[in-house]
């Protein structure tokens, strides 16, 4: 999922090169994320409203305000009523009401599916600016913010306006996972007077309770998880490959088949005109052989994307957890030397 | 009516208040709100709060309670487990029109808080403070009411202190000068180690003066000390070791596993489209009629 720099930009006129979010949505994105986590809904999402700033050549994506959607297990609330009464009385009190994006929390990267990819492809299609914050509740309660933007690309979007999957057209679009979605930085902002609630907040809470977090060294919990949910995954991509190259067989036979039928008819021919007699009619082959459909490219692509993701996540934690051990080693030593010289 | 409320309130809340009076109309002085949260015993914890348009005139206050009545509703569906539990404006001090609003919201809730932020850094801070109205008076004579303080406090989770602690780190910067993203995670790690020696160079000088006499000891502060030195499990160097290496073993194995698994996803990815063009290619070779 690597950020593509400044390709392609007189082609696509909307780029957004960054996205900067005020301090007051990254708190509210935590504390719905959150409650939504230990509420036991599978995970929460909601609106991002904010506007465009359109200075070129850098043109920021700027979010002021986001609202969360109820949960999906409720029926009867009717989701477009409550966005529009949302951004309606948000307007009331001089929110900025411009619906710029969504937002949805995830589980150590998990977050890539259809319909995420669907839901991104409607809004992009209808507000040109749009992005799709994930918010990571697995990492936050380790102690790491971690908080991405993410955009499709222009190949991604023409893929799905056709709506065809099949791997002819991505072998075409050069499409692989990793240029399916695209990471825009992330800029965080504070108004003046926040900075200074944020003076205060400081004296007030103590502070020390975060460092001890990330010093902690348990890390066979975390790592067991992310490994399992890494498992099932690639075991899903291997039914995927499975499905794909049995297709491949199947679509081979039938060339197979198609050539000796030919080869056939052509003989038959043959040996009808040399004894005088009307060739056989034409018929049609693709009667005789109906096309195998190919199938969709799209499920591997996000299973390969949401593995990579994974993979990324757990290297960097087991980077950190090697860094971790690594202090504790010369902690010890001393430890050692100074009960021994006593 | 008890007086013995302790009210807690979570950062989210403050900075819906600022963000509100930022956004403020040009004629308003002030901003008010609902504060919505839990009440538990004897302590209300605000959770969440929004605000509403309201004038004030030397008079009277109008206020739209349409507008209150339904986000509260809409916030409900979204947060079933938050109740209002009483108002907020922005200002230092309680004024006669407090009154007059705090009596509409009394309608609502049992006993609702009155929570005043004070957004216009009148004594060079933002000073927060909570109220209640108490009845007072002599009973059979005239009885009248006034705001009492209550205390209140701060609070915050694990992930809302990780979240101050980021944005912490963008207030130093003037407006756009340097892009501050999430961090990745082995400067957090060198920080918190940092940090951690900062502490403890402070515990030795501390150490270290008591010692030489210039400082008096604390028999809290050293329990404190002798409880922390214990807390180090002990175990011998192999042992040590052991662990050591075990778990190193573990991490690279994990990380040389993980490398490959992308390497083998690239591949995967390159042979699945050279096995389509040659499928496509195979198609033009069957001889057609």
């Amino acid at each position: 999922m690597s950020d593509r720099g400044s390709r392609r930009n007189t082609e696509n006129e909307n780029r957004i090169e960054s996205v900067q979010i005020d301090g007051l949505v990254v708190m509210k994105l935590i504390k719905q994320c959150h409650e939504a986590e230990s509420s036991g809904n599978a995970f929460a999402q909601g609106a991002l409203l904010g506007l465009v700033a359109e200075t070129r050549p850098d043109a920021r994506l700027e979010i002021t305000h986001c609202f969360p959607f109820p949960g999906l297990n409720d029926e009867t609330i009717d989701d477009e009523d409550f966005q529009l009464t949302m951004m309606r009385r948000l307007r009331q009190v001089n929110v900025d009401h411009q619906h710029v994006g969504w937002y949805q929390s995830a589980q150590f990267a998990n977050f890539l599916s259809p319909t995420l990819l669907d839901t991104q492809f409607a809004y992009q299609t209808s507000i040109e600016e749009s992005v799709c914050l994930i918010f990571d509740t697995a990492k936050t309660s380790q102690g790491f913010i971690s908080l991405k933007a993410f955009r499709l690309t222009a190949e991604a979007i023409k893929m799905y306006k056709d709506g065809d999957f099949s791997p002819d057209v991505v072998k075409d679009l050069k499409l692989s996972f990793e240029s399916l979605m695209e990471e825009v930085p992330i800029i965080i902002k504070n108004s003046h007077l926040m900075n200074a609630l944020l003076l205060e907040l400081k004296e007030q809470l103590p502070l020390d309770i975060e460092s001890a977090q990330f010093l902690d060294l348990g890390t066979s919990g975390t790592l067991e998880t992310q490994l399992r949910v890494m498992m099932d995954n690639v075991d899903e991509l291997n039914q995927e490959s499975i499905k794909f190259n049995k297709h491949q067989n199947l679509v081979l036979k039938q060339y197979q088949d198609k050539t000796r039928w030919i080869q056939k008819r052509q003989l038959e021919n043959q040996a009808r005109a040399s004894r005088g007699e009307d060739p056989l009619p034409e018929e049609d082959i693709s009667k005789a052989f109906k096309p195998i459909p190919p199938p969709s490219r799209l499920n591997p692509l996000i299973l390969s994307g949401t593995i990579a993701n994974t993979a990324d996540e757990v290297s960097e934690f087991c980077s950190q957890s090697l860094g971790k051990l690594f202090i504790t080693e010369p902690l010890q030593n001393a430890k050692m030397s100074a009960s021994n010289a006593q | 009516m008890a007086v013995n409320i302790r009210v807690k309130v979570h950062p989210v809340v403050l900075f819906q208040i600022t963000d509100s009076y930022e956004r403020r109309n040009i004629d308003s002085d002030r901003v008010i709100g609902t504060l919505v949260g839990s009440v538990d015993k004897q302590c209300v914890e605000v959770t969440n709060c929004f605000s509403i348009p309201h004038k004030e005139h030397t008079d009277r206050v109008e206020a739209d309670i349409m507008y209150a009545q339904e986000m509260f509703d809409l916030n409900k569906k979204v947060s079933p487990q938050e109740n209002l539990v009483g108002w907020f404006a922005t200002g230092n001090e309680v004024t006669n029109h407090s009154a007059l609003i705090h009596d509409y919201y009394a309608r609502e809730t049992k006993d609702p808080i009155h929570l005043t932020l004070d957004t216009t850094l009148e004594n060079g801070r933002m000073t927060m403070k909570a109220y209640v109205f108490v009845p007072l008076g002599v009973p059979g004579a005239t009885t009248g009411s006034m705001f009492t303080p209550v205390p209140v406090e701060v609070v915050a989770s694990e992930p809302e202190i990780a979240g101050l602690d980021l944005l912490h780190k963008s207030k130093h910067q003037k407006l756009l000068t340097r892009p501050i993203e999430p961090l990745p995670d082995l400067t957090k790690i060198s920080e918190a180690a940092a940090k951690l020696e900062d502490f403890l160079d402070v515990l030795i000088r501390y150490v270290g003066s008591v010692c030489d006499g210039s400082h008096q000891a604390d028999n809290v502060i050293g329990r404190q000390l002798w409880d922390l030195v214990q807390s180090v499990p002990k175990m011998d160097s192999e042992e040590f070791e052991r662990m050591l290496n075990s778990n190193v073993r573990d991490l690279l194995m994990v990380i040389y596993l993980s490398q490959m698994t992308k390497t083998q996803l690239k591949l995967n990815e390159k042979l699945s489209m050279h096995s389509a063009a040659n499928i496509k290619e195979m198609a033009k070779l069957i001889p057609s009629d």
